[in-house]
């Protein structure tokens, strides 16, 4: 919202003395952020003159129309300029700027040679002032704004301050210059002059029959204003003085009914709506569009309505979308003489919902959806009239009422609840002095407290706290650290998540944070299928590239991988810890349970109920070589061990025992997989890439991966170490030949479970896999320990032999002999 | 046998080992003055045919020369050890500022450094750290916070919808959905704080991103007031920001706080947007069945990658976002 200065002054006495950023930081404090601080004309200086056209010559031996112009400047000769602009002839009044005078963008007009004459200035637009975007052709003045010779600095009221102010949603009231300078007025400690005062008391006569005004359902709008005027000569144009604060406001001057609209919305607040009266048939009603029909909007747009969609009819069709933006059939044009002009206290939610289902906010839609003082309605209308009679030939026909306005109730607070909220003293005599300053009736006997008419936000104690504590200043609060309760820390699973984090970054992995969204193409290229493949789609996606929640984390990591490569990097480990959205829950009907008291404990549950779970994972992406190559030598490639590696350390880190399978799994190579299980869980899955994604995407060959659930993941059970034995150890090695398809693991597992209780570890120290004969031989050192003698000989090779026993039935082992 | 005769061996023995220009002929001079051919050893080992008397006196002679023997000797073996190592250990010198860091360097993200920043100074404070699900009840994300489906508040937070739109399920656009769950889930008093990602749909440019992260934090205790707010903002600040930092409350509207304030920070010479907060509507705290009369609070929100860019000077989202390792890598694992 823009405030000129200019006009804030009207309705504020703002001593000299004052500077912009004092009003700034006025407002600042009582909450309003003030965007921007326009000087306009700071950077234009004179001589700006205004002057009428007495000559035109065309010089027509130009790509383009040049003209030489003769200008009567109120100097004792004509002063002829070049001007490219046409739209303009003899006897215009224009603005010049004379030799020595600087236009914004610091344009240096003086005396000058071109197209063959001497342009002595320049015939100036708009743009060029700085005081609009309009451009079109230089900006021609009304003969009854202007005297030749006058200055047009001063006539176009060129030099003043604007704010641009950032209006909260509860403050409707001050998207107006009303609302503006009730604040400055209250920061400041200033006088106030309110601008509907001097409209409390006016009426018009009726001088015939207007047009009816009538609100089908009054829940839909409270009042409906309707001022019927006829007799407008269409050639009225609009002052300079209204058509210049318009343009301050950053809007267009278009023509003087819709300019009057406009000006009194903006000062007053109340967006009003002009219809052309002869094109009405009979009376007009608000009511819902009832069925789904076309209908064109002003800026030529047919759009098709929604039967809720709230109207402004006559007794044949829709002529308005309610509050929002009028129809083309009704619209003011050039030739309209008689007006119907609506001013309404809509429902803010009607408004907003016909706002959001068109996509459509419009100036109207934005003040009516944050509610409009429901005076003024009758004030804001009678002003347009005062106006539009004032400035053209219109006259008042008649005024048509229906409904009546509807305040905010009584509020009844206690005084002492201010203090307490705030954390400091402050008299009830200042509360109540505060509350009327903002508008309030305080009756500091019972402490019932009347709103303004255009505060429908103060409803309850804490509303008016806050305009105490403001208006005070939040400066004033004293800051204080509040009682701490005695302990707190991390839970488990966070200090476990951090230790995982933490432990990956100190072993070289650098962690990433990718969007969580992905799409169809990516999830059926990584391979995935079933529940894997399942998951929610975002009904309005940032783009429709990736339209969908992510259902792995790997995906995100090779894009980032991407583009470290396309950046240069050749060898890295990254990874991320996030969740991850499969559609394993099917999404329910929203649970919306009224809000002004605590919802039942059951619908509580269902709400959570209805939230799917979402899963928490990490995952890692290791590409290129595991060491960075220099002096030292050569490196070698990551390889699918070192993704089993990290995974399991992770369950290691987490203290959990698991056990080990090779896995088809997508997006892993169907060979290089590993499954780890933890309490027959399967948690994490670790290998090479699938050579096909690893092609697609453009990784190094062999690529590998890892990815632990680690929500999935049990609590780590309390630690009960076992007493560390001081006896001497026995090592025995014993070399297996098994089928190559028989996994270490199981041949490890059966190892174990034969050798007994002694068995302090097992090592595979040697994997050899030229035996022949679809054969591999696999060497282990057993380690045996008892807590309390030294083992003999015999002892040990019989716990050897009853582990290779094992072996040899689980897994058909032979042992291997020199 | 004479004293004289022996005091001149231990003079010769003396004498060779100083003179031993290497540990080899220190080696050959140990042999002739205290090796078992040396006139001392073989003094030495005529004691036992002497009488009693004699044995006393040249014994005693005898041990103090062999003692003194035995002392030069280590005196010049620890000197020529000396000698030897500073001449073979300078050999063997090499340049030790050769580069040798061959793995790769990792790091943790820069955003779950400042999350375990911010999480380590409220749990100080004796908060807990409380997470919710991304994906999000829009009950829990808007009504439960009051703000009502048509209002304009709403809008303000461009929300991405989950399909069916129905199901009113959210990408959570705050991590004040949190805030409602511990309200509903706990017992004041609630001191906790609410960090994690959100969304909006903003698209990426050097200040804004559709994914971001919030640290928020929730006090609901008898007697909590907009100074303790005040109180614990100050502290939060200066934590993060330094010393000298200074903080403003600004009047601003927010559906689940009244009064509602920013807070701004001024940091580097310049006022900075930093936050939100305000005490805790009491409506908010009546649908959470929060005894009103009994209880208030405060609650506050900021934006971590606004945080991290005003404090380390970053001018670009993108470096947040894009996960390329030369700007993560800078920041190590935050210690």
């Amino acid at each position: 919202m823009r405030a000129p200065l200019s006009w804030l002054k009207e309705f504020v006495e703002i001593p000299a003395s004052i500077t912009a950023d004092q009003i700034s930081d006025g407002l600042i404090r009582v909450g309003f952020e003030v965007e921007d601080i326009i000087y306009q004309g700071a950077d234009l200086t004179g001589p700006l003159k205004f002057a009428r056209v007495i000559s035109i010559e065309e010089l027509t031996e130009h790509k383009k129309p040049i003209r030489y112009v003769g200008l009567d400047c109120g100097e004792k000769e004509t002063r002829y300029v070049i001007c490219g602009a046409t739209n303009f002839a003899v006897g215009d009044l224009i603005v010049a700027a004379l030799p020595g005078a600087v236009l914004p963008g610091n344009f240096a007009i003086s005396a000058r040679e071109t197209y063959g004459k001497t342009s002595n200035g320049m015939i100036c637009s708009a743009r060029e002032l700085g005081i609009s975007d309009e451009h079109a052709g230089i900006m021609v003045i009304a003969e009854t704004d202007a005297k030749i010779g006058a200055d047009a600095i001063e006539g176009l009221q060129i030099n003043d301050v604007i704010f641009d102010v950032a209006v909260n949603p509860d403050r409707g009231y001050a998207l107006s210059i009303r609302g503006i300078a009730r604040e400055v007025a209250g920061s400041l400690g200033s006088q106030f002059k309110d601008p509907v005062d001097p409209l409390r008391n006016l009426e018009f006569k009726q001088t015939g029959v207007g047009v009816t005004a009538k609100i089908a359902d009054r829940s839909t709008a409270s009042v409906f204003y309707l001022r019927t005027l006829s007799n407008f000569d269409p050639v009225a144009t609009t002052p300079l003085w209204m058509r210049r604060r318009i343009e301050k406001m950053g809007m267009r001057s278009i023509s003087l009914v819709v300019d009057v609209t406009n000006y009194v919305m903006l000062e007053l607040g109340q967006p009003l709506h002009a219809f052309d009266k002869s094109k009405l048939k009979g009376g007009l009603t608000i009511k819902r569009a009832g069925t789904v029909q076309p209908f064109t909007t002003l800026d030529g747009q047919i759009r098709q309505l929604d039967p809720d969609d709230l109207m402004v009819c006559d007794d044949e069709q829709p002529l308005a979308l309610a509050g929002t933006m009028g129809g083309a059939s009704s619209e003011i044009t050039e030739s309209t003489t008689d007006i119907a002009l609506e001013a309404v206290r809509f429902d803010p939610t009607c408004i907003a919902k016909n706002s959001r289902r068109h996509k459509l906010s419009s100036e109207a839609s934005r003040r009516l959806e944050r509610s409009v003082d429901p005076s003024l309605a009758q004030f804001a209308s009678a002003r347009f009239v005062q106006l539009l009679t004032e400035n053209s030939s219109a006259q008042h026909v008649a005024t048509a009422i229906d409904g009546e306005p509807i305040y905010s109730p009584v509020v009844t607070i206690d005084p002492n609840y201010v203090s307490k909220i705030l954390g400091f003293d402050i008299p009830a005599a200042q509360i109540a002095q505060i509350l009327r300053l903002i508008g309030c009736d305080v009756d500091e006997k019972t402490w019932a407290i009347d709103p303004p008419s255009w505060r429908s936000d103060l409803l309850t104690a804490a509303d008016f706290t806050e305009e105490v504590a403001r208006m005070i200043g939040y400066d004033k609060i004293p800051s204080v650290l509040p009682p701490r309760p005695k302990h707190a820390s991390l839970t488990p699973t966070q200090k476990r998540r951090r230790a995982v984090a933490t432990m990956l970054a100190s072993r070289g992995l650098a962690e990433v944070q990718t969007f969580p969204f992905t799409n169809q193409e990516t999830i059926d290229a990584m391979g995935f299928v079933g529940d894997r493949a399942c998951t929610y789609t975002i009904a309005n996606p940032m783009s429709e590239e990736f339209p969908l929640m992510r259902v792995h984390l790997v995906p995100g990591l090779i894009e980032v991988a991407q583009r470290n490569i396309s950046r240069g990097a050749k060898d890295f480990a990254i990874f991320e810890m996030g969740s991850i959205f499969r559609s394993s829950q099917k999404l329910i009907r929203a649970i919306s349970p009224d809000i002004s008291s605590r919802p039942s404990q059951e619908i509580m549950e269902e709400i959570f109920a209805s939230v799917p779970p979402q899963a928490y994972h990490v995952a890692g992406l290791l590409v290129g070589k595991i060491e960075n190559e220099n002096w030292q030598g050569k490196a070698r490639s990551y390889t699918w061990q070192d993704a089993i590696e990290y995974a399991q350390d992770i369950l290691k880190l987490c203290n959990l025992e698991w056990s080990i399978k090779r896995s088809d799994f997508a997006p892993w190579h169907p060979g290089r997989c590993a499954e780890l299980i933890v309490d027959g869980k399967a948690v994490a899955r670790a290998g090479e890439l699938h050579p096909r994604i690893v092609a697609k995407y453009g990784l190094p060959e062999r690529s590998v991966a890892f990815a632990v659930g680690l929500s999935t993941l049990p609590d780590s059970a309390l630690v009960r170490p076992t007493r560390v034995g001081t006896m001497p150890a026995a090592l025995q090695d014993v070399a297996l030949i098994v089928d190559a398809t028989t996994s270490a693991s199981d041949v490890e597992s059966a190892l174990r479970e034969g050798a007994g209780e002694l068995l302090e570890s097992v090592t595979l120290f040697d994997r050899y896999d030229k035996v022949g004969d679809g054969k591999i031989s696999l060497a282990f050192t057993l380690v045996f320990r008892a807590p309390d003698r030294t083992l003999t000989g015999e002892e040990v090779s019989a716990m050897r032999e009853a582990a290779t026993e094992v072996a040899a039935k689980k897994c058909g082992a032979v042992v291997r002999t020199a | 046998m004479r004293q004289e005769e022996v005091t001149q061996w231990v003079k010769d023995a003396q004498l060779a080992f100083s003179a031993a220009p290497d540990l080899d002929s220190l080696k050959v001079a140990r042999l002739a003055h205290s090796g078992d051919k040396a006139p001392i050893s073989l003094a030495s080992r005529t004691l036992g045919s002497l009488s009693p008397e004699e044995k006393a006196s040249f014994g005693k002679i005898i041990g103090d020369a062999k003692a003194a023997i035995a002392l030069a000797l280590a005196q010049a073996t620890s000197d020529l050890e000396a000698q030897r190592d500073k001449k073979v250990l300078l050999e063997e010198v090499v340049d030790i500022t050769l580069p040798v860091n061959r793995g790769h360097r990792g790091g943790l993200h820069p955003i779950s450094i400042i999350r375990n920043e911010v999480s380590d100074f409220f749990i100080e404070q004796g908060y807990s750290v409380e997470e919710g699900p991304e994906l999000e009840s829009g009950w829990l994300n808007f009504d439960a916070l009051n703000i009502p489906a048509d209002h304009p508040a709403r809008t303000m937070q461009d929300t991405f919808f989950i399909e069916p739109v129905e199901s009113g399920m959210v990408l959570r656009t705050h991590t004040s959905p949190v805030q409602i769950r511990s309200m509903l889930t706990q017992e004041p008093p609630i001191y906790v704080i609410c960090p994690g990602r959100t969304f909006r749909a903003d698209e990426l440019d050097a200040t804004h991103s559709p994914v971001f992260h919030q640290v928020e934090g929730l006090v609901i205790d008898k007697g909590i007031t907009m100074a303790h707010l005040k109180g614990t903002l100050d502290n939060f600040a200066r934590h993060m920001f330094g010393p000298d930092v200074t903080t403003r409350l600004r009047p601003s509207f927010f559906p689940f706080t009244e009064p509602s304030a920013e807070v701004d920070i001024f940091f580097n010479n310049r006022w900075i947007e930093w936050g939100g907060c305000g005490m805790v509507n009491p409506k908010v705290l009546a649908t959470c069945g929060i005894d009103t009369d009994v209880y208030s609070g405060f609650a506050f929100g900021m934006g971590l990658e606004r945080t991290l860019m005003v404090r380390h000077g970053i001018t670009d989202m993108h470096d947040i976002v894009e996960g390329d390792l030369r700007f993560t890598r800078q920041f190590g694992v935050g210690l």
